[in-house]
């Protein structure tokens, strides 16, 4: 009896700090953002509290009336819609290629592929900002040698995003091939050797056994990689600020320019929330999607 | 079948050519001299090798306290972290208590919660315990992470609760179980999450951007970021700068590559 009584407040001490720190410095944070998305606070509220008034949902009524706010919208999920499929789509065909019998040097590639994952993104940013450069861009200078036209990538506001894309793929595409080929590697060999026996061809192999046994893989690999898209932040920041034109403003980063940079918190604070919301609905989204097919 | 063969590898020779000519071009760029990354066509290898970029940056802009601020701040955040959620993952892993499951499954689902929302009140809150602009800043956001605990759990799960019946037999302590028997028995793990917290903390922008104001508190991307915006004419400075950034990490990964591809496995390992 007294063993149980030390086992179990054993297990609260060494749950304490852990919890305790998330509680304080994750949750109590979420729920005072909550709150502050339906108050006026701002700049000069930070001096004297008492100055902060509660505005309802004055904050999201005026968001619904701000263009800025729906092109941030719109921006973002044009870049999740095109970037994230894209990415999976090379991820999954990395993948495929590297698991196949035939590969040799397999380390080696897969190293390869998944090296851009590890570096600092704003590092990267900064690299690719060089490399799109219009006049002396390694991009341009190849799209030269086959007979293209140079973009001014970052500077038209059609080719903006595009760019940015391009680079999130190839930035991003490694972490989702490994999780991949994990999942391949799980398939039993049997299923092939079945669809052979009954004469299925490469195609339809990949079509009735791969795809199917990778469900729930690629499944996790679509919300995660949604979840991380949404986020779009420090690529626009260093690439375009933003623009031209406001064609590469994000959500986070009209959150960021909102709350930090002109200190409409309570405004910033809603933006975090419409996230927030969007994130949670495309998550459930793609869990029903997926026990229905 | 050959030919077969010979189309894959070209393929993936294509695609490890298009993935790493990006580094080449920055490597190549950091050893060159003002303005000679800015040519048509591009060079892939410096005309005349030089070191005056790193030397610029780290003497005169004094890059290497920024390198000094990273490395501690992501060496601070990995140790700490890994203690925290380490304790935290046994509780959840060998001890049976009032709500356990509740408790973990709440944690799990709000890991669907973007960090983003908390930044705000969480600036307000250091700001108002006067942290802004310093270590902590950074530190205390980053003691403990949900992902951390379940990533130890998950791994924990696999220690025979025997083990740890045999040794409270023995007349170990709650304490000495965990730090001689649970400890030794997760440092795979353990290096697999130091290794995501390292590179995590190394890596990361958004809040640093937001706490730290001033040169010589930045982090290497805050001060990059905030280099860049006058050096926008300047490649070979700027790739210079992106190559301190970058090389730790690689490096750090090079080493200890296998721990971080079988941490990304077991992080995908639904219930």
């Amino acid at each position: 009896m007294v063993r149980l009584i030390t086992k179990d407040s054993a297990a609260f001490v060494f749950l304490a700090p852990a919890l305790s720190a998330i509680f304080v410095f994750f949750f109590i944070p979420v729920f005072a953002s909550f709150l502050i998305g339906f108050t006026d606070l701002d700049i000069y509220a930070l001096g004297d509290l008492s100055k902060v008034r509660f505005v309802g949902i004055e904050n999201y009524a005026r968001l619904i009336k701000d263009p800025l706010f729906w092109q941030a919208l719109f921006n973002t999920f044009y870049f999740v819609i095109v970037a994230a499929p894209l990415s999976i789509a090379v991820s999954l065909s990395a993948a495929l290629v590297l698991n196949s019998k035939l590969t040799m040097f397999k380390p080696l590639f897969r190293l390869t592929f998944f090296m851009p994952v590890v570096t600092t993104l704003v590092a990267i940013a900064i690299v690719w900002r060089f490399i799109y450069h219009p006049n002396f861009g390694v991009i341009n200078y190849f799209l030269g040698l086959i007979g293209l036209h140079p973009i001014d990538w970052l500077g038209d506001p059609n080719w903006a995003m595009p760019a940015i894309i391009l680079m999130a793929v190839w930035k991003n595409f490694g972490y989702n091939m490994i999780i991949f080929i994990a999942g391949l590697q799980s398939i039993p060999e049997y299923l092939y050797e079945a669809a052979v026996i009954e004469g299925a061809n490469g195609w339809q192999q990949f079509k009735s056994v791969t795809l199917p046994m990778l469900a729930p893989t690629t499944l996790f690999v679509s919300i995660i990689t949604m979840i991380g898209f949404f986020q779009l932040f420090a690529e626009p920041y260093i690439m375009t600020q933003g623009g031209p034109l406001n064609k590469t403003l994000s959500i986070v980063l009209y959150m960021y320019n909102e709350g930090f940079r002109w200190w409409n918190m309570g405004y910033s604070a809603a933006i975090a929330f419409v996230l927030f919301f969007i994130i949670f609905t495309g998550t459930i989204v793609q869990l029903k999607l997926q026990n229905k097919g | 079948m050959y030919q077969k063969k010979t189309f894959l590898h070209l393929l993936l020779f294509i695609g490890a050519i298009l993935t790493i000519a990006p580094f080449v071009w920055m490597l190549s760029a950091s050893f060159m001299y003002d303005g000679h990354a800015s040519v048509y066509p591009p060079r892939f290898i410096p005309d005349q090798f030089t070191l005056i970029q790193y030397k610029h940056l780290l003497a005169r802009l004094n890059l290497a306290r920024n390198f000094f601020n990273s490395l501690f701040l992501a060496l601070s955040v990995s140790l700490i972290s890994l203690l925290l959620n380490s304790m935290a993952a046994f509780a959840f892993a060998k001890y049976r208590f009032k709500w356990k499951d509740k408790i973990f499954n709440t944690l799990l689902a709000s890991m669907i919660i973007p960090a983003q929302i908390t930044m705000l009140p969480l600036f307000l809150m250091l700001r108002y315990m006067g942290l802004v602009n310093t270590y902590l800043a950074i530190i205390i956001p980053g003691m403990a992470n949900i992902f951390g605990i379940f990533l130890i759990r998950q791994y924990a799960q696999s220690i025979p609760d025997s083990l740890i019946e045999a040794a409270r037999i023995d007349g170990a302590s709650e304490f000495q179980i965990f730090k001689e028997i649970f400890l030794p028995l997760i440092v795979p793990i353990l290096v697999t999450l130091a290794l995501f917290t390292f590179l995590g903390t190394w890596n990361d922008f958004l809040w640093p951007l937001i706490v730290l104001n001033n040169d010589s508190m930045y982090t290497l991307p805050v001060a990059l970021a905030n280099l860049m915006g006058e050096h926008t004419k300047d490649p070979e400075l700027m790739m210079a700068g992106s190559v301190i950034t970058i090389l730790p990490v690689v490096f750090v990964f090079l080493f200890l590559q296998r721990y971080y591809i079988s941490g990304i496995m077991l992080g995908s390992i639904k219930e």
